[in-house]
């Protein structure tokens, strides 16, 4: 296809009716001075329109460099992509220019971080670092782009707006930081927007306005949501999908009632037994043995296998494939089927 | 635990308020910071308490007084009967030995710089009467063995080990003088889910092989429920509400308890939508200058004039538990 044909979108390469954002069998590598860390072996997932991703995974499984990479922000080196695809609207932005890519970031991928204090620069108000993105990108008056900011932290449901938007980071509490960050990232009107553990550091009360935000507005603005977290519950209140992720891998991918109803994968379900829950006082919690593997060696066959409660001598030596379940589920276990057919 | 149900700790009234100063050269004082404002609870021996409450109430400031880490502004808090503030010399040593902290992060609580052997050892240099100097080496292997660690890693540094076999090493550490007591901040909070499970399960066999009385300090309710046998729930440096485990969690009778409860996301998504979650507004208010009457009431919606005149007493109301709220009501909000 030819970029002409187009129309609008002349010097892009937007694919018409192509998913929103996909990631398709990326790879990356940190070089260290220990040696090469695959972190990312083969990571595929894709968010459409309107729609919430959940990635879940354990602390290094991959999550954020997955992110970051798809933001273009990786640290490279001492990372490396080695391998994939990142298409938004069907347009590889591995191959695009500096200036699209960064385009792109600005106007049509946003992401907010956990930590929303590193995040916002101490020196400037918090109004400014709004408004900045405002006039830079959209050509906006001082005055229009103080309006805009107001607006927008009257639409996070922060409280006195148009006296907070002069007011440093600091003088904001840790909740209405992390509205404040949600505010900027939602200047632009983006299509995507990638939360990276968004209220973990929170409370749960304020951790559940801001779930309550983030999902309103991606609902008014069919905006695509991909919300990184390893909160189980979090997960099983807002997503449509899940991916999980264990040592850079996709191992299972569902839609949230198949996936919490009858697990795809060992991984997954050890997950779901560990954690203690709020409606019982139980006894002796399941737990995962072992740990997560370290990335410079990663075990051969099925990276879970050392820690897996089902493993066979197949796991040891066969890299399981990416089974189908039905319904769009995948599952990385040669034994998927039995997981959630058999009983 | 044949004496289970005796109390070993006793803490009545207790009150920690930090000064509030301004000046560069002439530093004056120009408010407090009230932390901890007047808590009072009994530990029993071989249970756990678990402490909840959002950021900045005053549970590590409580532990850290507990464990005299910092004095206390006013109030007493008694081990086996015995006031710890007004220890002094050999009481004092024999306290510090009984009562012992774990912390949260087990990434800087660990002297980087010592060897896992010198860490859980180093107690011992404190208090060689525990174990002299020929028998260290022995007892820190079997510490080790006791929390589930390789006793041959004893001579690793802190960075060779996961986070979760740091928090064991720190378990071990506070284990290593035989305590009565031990005080949790937060333990878990760090931790990944399959790895928390792990050092849960271990808090359980050593509370049940030792006999421990703990404080139990997260954030987390489900940990909390999981671990403990009664539960005190705090805001704005008071508790607002203490009982069983079975009673804060399946009959809470404080607005704050049913609204922490009620906000905690549950693993199950066929119950989204139909959850019940009372959302509370506004941001908890500054410790330095905290409402009149009750100090929930600006962000409770049952609140009356009284509650901004007078301060709701903790006390049986309605139920087993005590609850410091002029209009308590029982509500289950855990589906
Ligand atoms: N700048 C870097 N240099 C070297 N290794 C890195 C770097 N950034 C990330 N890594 C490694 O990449 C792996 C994946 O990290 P990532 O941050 O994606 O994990 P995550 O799934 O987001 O975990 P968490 O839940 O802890 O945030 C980890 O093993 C990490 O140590
Ligand atoms: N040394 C100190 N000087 C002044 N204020 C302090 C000091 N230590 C704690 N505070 C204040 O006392 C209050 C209670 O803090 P504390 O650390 O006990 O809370 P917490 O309940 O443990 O919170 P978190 O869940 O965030 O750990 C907070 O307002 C805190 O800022
Ligand atoms: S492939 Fe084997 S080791 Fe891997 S998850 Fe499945 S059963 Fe376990
Ligand atoms: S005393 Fe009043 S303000 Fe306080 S919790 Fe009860 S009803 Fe709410
Ligand atoms: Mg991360
Ligand atoms: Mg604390």
């Amino acid at each position: 296809m030819s970029a002409q044909s187009i129309g609008e979108t002349e010097d892009t390469g937007v694919v018409p009716d192509a998913p929103l954002l996909e990631v398709d069998d990326l790879y990356v590598e940190f070089r260290t001075r220990d040696g090469v860390a695959k972190v990312l072996n083969g990571v595929s997932y894709h968010v459409d329109a309107g729609e919430t991703l959940a990635v879940l995974g354990e602390s290094g499984s991959g999550k954020s460099v997955t992110a970051q990479a798809v933001m273009g922000i990786l640290d490279e080196p001492p990372a490396a992509v080695t391998g994939g695809e990142i298409r938004y609207h069907g347009e590889d932005l591995l191959k695009v220019s500096a200036q699209r890519r960064s385009d792109v970031r600005a106007e049509g991928i946003a992401m907010i971080f956990q930590d929303a204090l590193s995040a916002l620069n101490p020196v400037y108000t918090v109004g400014f670092q709004i408004e900045e993105q405002l006039r830079v990108r959209l050509g906006m008056s001082r005055q229009e782009a103080r309006k805009r900011a107001i607006a927008l932290l009257d639409l996070v449901r922060i409280p006195n707006a148009a006296r907070r938007v002069r007011q440093y980071p600091h003088e904001f509490s840790g909740g209405m930081r992390q509205r404040a960050m949600i505010a900027m990232s939602l200047a632009l009107d983006p299509e995507v927007l990638i939360a990276d553990e968004p209220t973990t550091a929170l409370d749960v009360t304020v951790q559940a306005q801001i779930m309550d935000l983030l999902k309103e507005i991606q609902t008014e603005r069919r905006m695509g949501l991909i919300l990184i977290t390893h909160d189980l519950g979090v997960v099983a209140e807002v997503a449509d999908r899940i991916a999980v992720m264990y040592a850079g891998r996709i191992v299972e991918y569902a839609d949230a009632v198949s996936l919490y109803r009858r697990p795809g994968h060992p991984y997954t379900a050890a997950l779901m037994e560990s954690l203690p829950r709020l409606d019982l006082k139980g006894h002796e919690l399941k737990t995962i043995k072992g740990l997560p593997p370290s990335l410079l060696a990663i075990p051969p066959g099925c990276p879970f296998h050392p820690r897996c409660a089902m493993a066979q001598d197949r796991c040891r030596t066969e890299v399981p494939a990416e089974y189908r379940l039905g319904l769009g589920r995948t599952s990385r276990c040669h034994f998927a089927e039995e997981m959630v057919g058999g009983v | 635990m044949s004496e289970a149900g005796e109390p070993i700790l006793e803490v009545v009234d207790l009150v920690k308020h930090f000064p509030v100063r301004v000046g560069v050269l002439f530093k004056h004082t120009v408010g407090q910071v009230r932390a901890v404002d007047g808590v009072s609870f009994d530990l029993r021996r071989g249970e756990t308490l678990g402490v909840v409450g959002e950021s900045g109430c005053g549970k590590s400031t409580l532990a850290q007084v507990l464990m005299r880490l910092e004095p206390p502004t006013s109030g007493t808090a008694k081990f086996q009967g015995r006031d710890i503030f007004r220890m002094r010399g050999s009481e004092l040593r024999k306290l510090r030995r009984s009562i012992q902290i774990v912390l949260q992060d087990p990434y800087t609580s660990l002297n980087p710089r010592m060897t896992v052997g010198d860490i859980i050892g180093e107690p011992f240099e404190i208090h060689p009467e525990v174990a002299p100097k020929g028998e260290r080496a022995t007892r820190v292997r079997e510490l080790l063995e006791v929390v589930g660690l390789n006793p041959e890693h004893i001579n690793r540094y802190p960075h060779q080990f996961s986070g979760g076999q740091r928090q064991r090493i720190g378990i071990a550490r506070a284990l290593a003088l035989k305590p009565e007591v031990i005080i949790c901040d937060e333990p878990v909070s760090a931790l990944d889910v399959s790895i928390q499970a792990q050092v849960m399960n271990l808090l359980g066999d050593l509370q049940n092989e030792f006999g421990l009385s703990y404080v139990f300090i997260a954030h987390d309710l489900s940990v909390v429920r999981h671990l403990s046998d009664r539960v005190a729930v705090m805001y704005l440096g008071k508790v607002v509400e203490i009982g069983t485990e079975e009673e804060i969690y399946t009959r809470p009778t404080h607005p704050y308890t049913q609204a922490l409860l009620s906000a905690v996301p549950v693993a199950d998504p066929t119950l989204r939508g139909q959850r019940q979650v009372i959302r509370l507004e506004g941001d908890v208010p500054s410790p330095v200058d905290p409402p009149s009457g009750c100090r929930f009431r600006t962000r409770c919606w049952k609140a009356q004039d009284i509650c901004a005149e007078e301060e709701p007493e903790l006390t049986v109301r309605t139920g087993g538990q005590l609850s410091a709220c002029h209009f308590a009501q029982e509500k289950s909000v855990v589906p």
